[in-house]
């Protein structure tokens, strides 16, 4: 599902690499976190697997295509596989729940019919049905984050980037993400989480890949935060 | 439903940045209503080119001296000089007369001259407007003939004034247009940085360029469009007030300006200014939607 072979991504600029011959292998279906204090790397790895950054050397295949080789015309439709959720929930302040999620299928040019039809559902799915009319400001932090999920969510993705999701939350909702990112999972999306929650980590038991100055320190199946 | 959403984004967004769209449209519509006004004025000196050239004569006048063996010479050698499409032979009488008639407000110069001392001479037509120099070069100088003069000369010092009238009005043009395009530059820009959260929306979600690109685009282009109508306006309301009116006695002088000439600039200018606009929006979104 996702390869890292020998990544290294060096900014313009930067004293040392960012990711340093990282190698990695996801499965499709897996829950995979990547930890590591910040600016450690992790990040960088989002940004590699959505191509906003192309590696310096090595090759990054994601849905058995290799991303580096992506023309950038291409680009958008490749991102249609991928769901993203960000820390700070990235939504429209002038739109409704329901409208942040159907804005998401309209822009890749589905119909009002689909969304209709879609929307509702995937609303229902993340624990929202009900609030689908509410403005982002009239949602907690967790239920905009839902909202977030729903959105990554609602073009069904093969795989699911989570970027910090949990932490603008506190524990007790950051769990109920978690719970929800985990029913995506077993709906057998790959997700893919950066974070440094170590709370979160140590009750998920999931496979755990820490990267310390931009090297794989420990990729250990069922970990914890170390 | 694309179209739906494209159309309303961009009322949205036109509406939005009510002053700088209004700000758009006037500069857009002042550097256009210049390059239609230098674009009629280029067709219009062209035509009076084409006129006064087809027209054009070579005088060959003959000194007060000249013998008839020399005039019959010159006469047997224009006519067989094939680049001449015709010519005539004004004698003593009618040089007289044509220089009286031309002299009659000033009776003291006419006074003061005796019909001896008025040239006769050759008026040449040519079937090439261009050979004039040559024409001139090659009777100037021949046994009789005092001094060859082209009214392609004299024209073609008007010409020269009209040419760089015109020039002064596309540059004016081009300098205008050049605020105009930044000004397009620069709203695209504030309209792209206004609706910043749903284009990182549209990316990250895989919505296509082309998607993302074109209510930004057709913003622009809207502007160029009513910018070139309202031109268009400009250049009608100059035709009926100044080229009609005001300025009728001019138009007599430098030939009429047709409908027809006014008419052909409003697909010119609509296309010029949709292009333009158009194509300087996508070039900024290209740079800005990158980063």
């Amino acid at each position: 599902m996702i390869q890292l072979e020998n990544v290294t991504k060096t900014y313009p600029k930067a004293a040392r690499p960012s990711l340093d011959g990282v190698s990695v292998s996801i499965d499709k279906g897996d829950f995979v976190f990547f930890i590591g204090p910040s600016g450690s790397g992790k990040s960088t790895i989002v940004k590699l697997l959505l191509h906003e950054v192309a590696p310096t050397k090595g090759r990054v295949v994601v849905n058995d295509k290799d991303v580096s080789t992506l023309r950038s015309w291409r680009i958008p439709h490749f991102r249609r596989s991928i769901g993203c959720v960000f820390q700070d929930f990235r939504l429209l302040p002038t739109r409704t729940a329901y409208e942040n999620v159907a804005f998401a299928l309209e822009v890749i040019g589905k119909s009002q019919a689909v969304a209709r039809r879609v929307v509702p559902e995937v609303l229902e799915l993340v624990g929202l049905g009900g609030k689908e009319h509410r403005y982002p400001h009239e949602l907690s932090g967790g239920e905009q984050q839902r909202v977030a999920v729903a959105r990554a969510f609602v073009n069904r993705p093969l795989i699911l980037l989570a970027d910090e999701p949990t932490g603008n939350l506190d524990p007790d909702t950051s769990i109920e993400i978690m719970r929800l990112l985990d029913r995506i999972n077993r709906t057998g999306t790959t997700v893919v989480m950066v974070t440094h929650d170590s709370n979160i980590v140590n009750q998920m038991r999931r496979r755990v890949v820490e990267i310390e100055g931009g090297k794989i320190v420990r990729d250990q199946p069922r970990g914890v935060y170390g | 439903m694309r179209a739906k959403y494209v159309l309303s984004e961009v009322m949205v967004g036109l509406w939005r940045n009510v002053t700088m769209t209004i700000a758009m449209i006037i500069t857009m519509a002042v550097s256009l209503t210049m390059l239609g006004a230098s674009l009629v004025m280029y067709h219009q000196v062209g035509e009076m080119k084409k006129t006064f050239l087809s027209n054009v004569q070579v005088s060959i006048f003959l000194d007060t001296t000249v013998t008839d063996d020399q005039t019959q010479a010159l006469d047997s050698k224009i006519k067989s000089d094939s680049r001449i499409s015709s010519d005539q032979f004004l004698n003593k009488d009618a040089s007289w007369k044509q220089f009286q008639q031309q002299m009659q407000n000033d009776p003291a110069l006419l006074q003061s001259i005796t019909p001896d001392q008025v040239p006769q001479s050759f008026r040449l037509k040519l079937k090439n407007p261009d050979q004039v120099d040559q024409i001139a070069a090659t009777y100037k100088g021949l046994p009789g003939v005092d001094e060859v003069i082209d009214q392609a000369s004299v024209l073609n010092r008007v010409f020269k004034v009209l040419g760089a009238l015109q020039g002064l009005a596309l540059t004016l043009a081009i300098a205008q247009g050049l605020a105009a395009l930044l000004l397009v530059a620069n709203t695209i820009q504030v309209a792209a940085y206004s609706k910043r959260r749903e284009v990182a929306v549209m990316k990250l979600v895989g919505a296509s360029n082309w998607f993302i690109q074109s209510p930004f685009v057709l913003e622009a282009m809207f502007a160029g469009v009513i910018g070139a109508l309202i031109a268009f306006g400009g250049l009608v309301a100059a035709k009926f007030f100044l080229i009609d009116g005001s300025l009728s006695a001019l138009s007599a002088l430098l030939g009429e300006v047709k409908w027809s000439t006014i008419d052909i600039m409003l697909p010119l200018l609509v296309l010029a200014g949709a292009l333009v606009s158009g194509l300087t929006g996508w070039i900024t979104l290209r740079f800005y939607i990158k980063k």
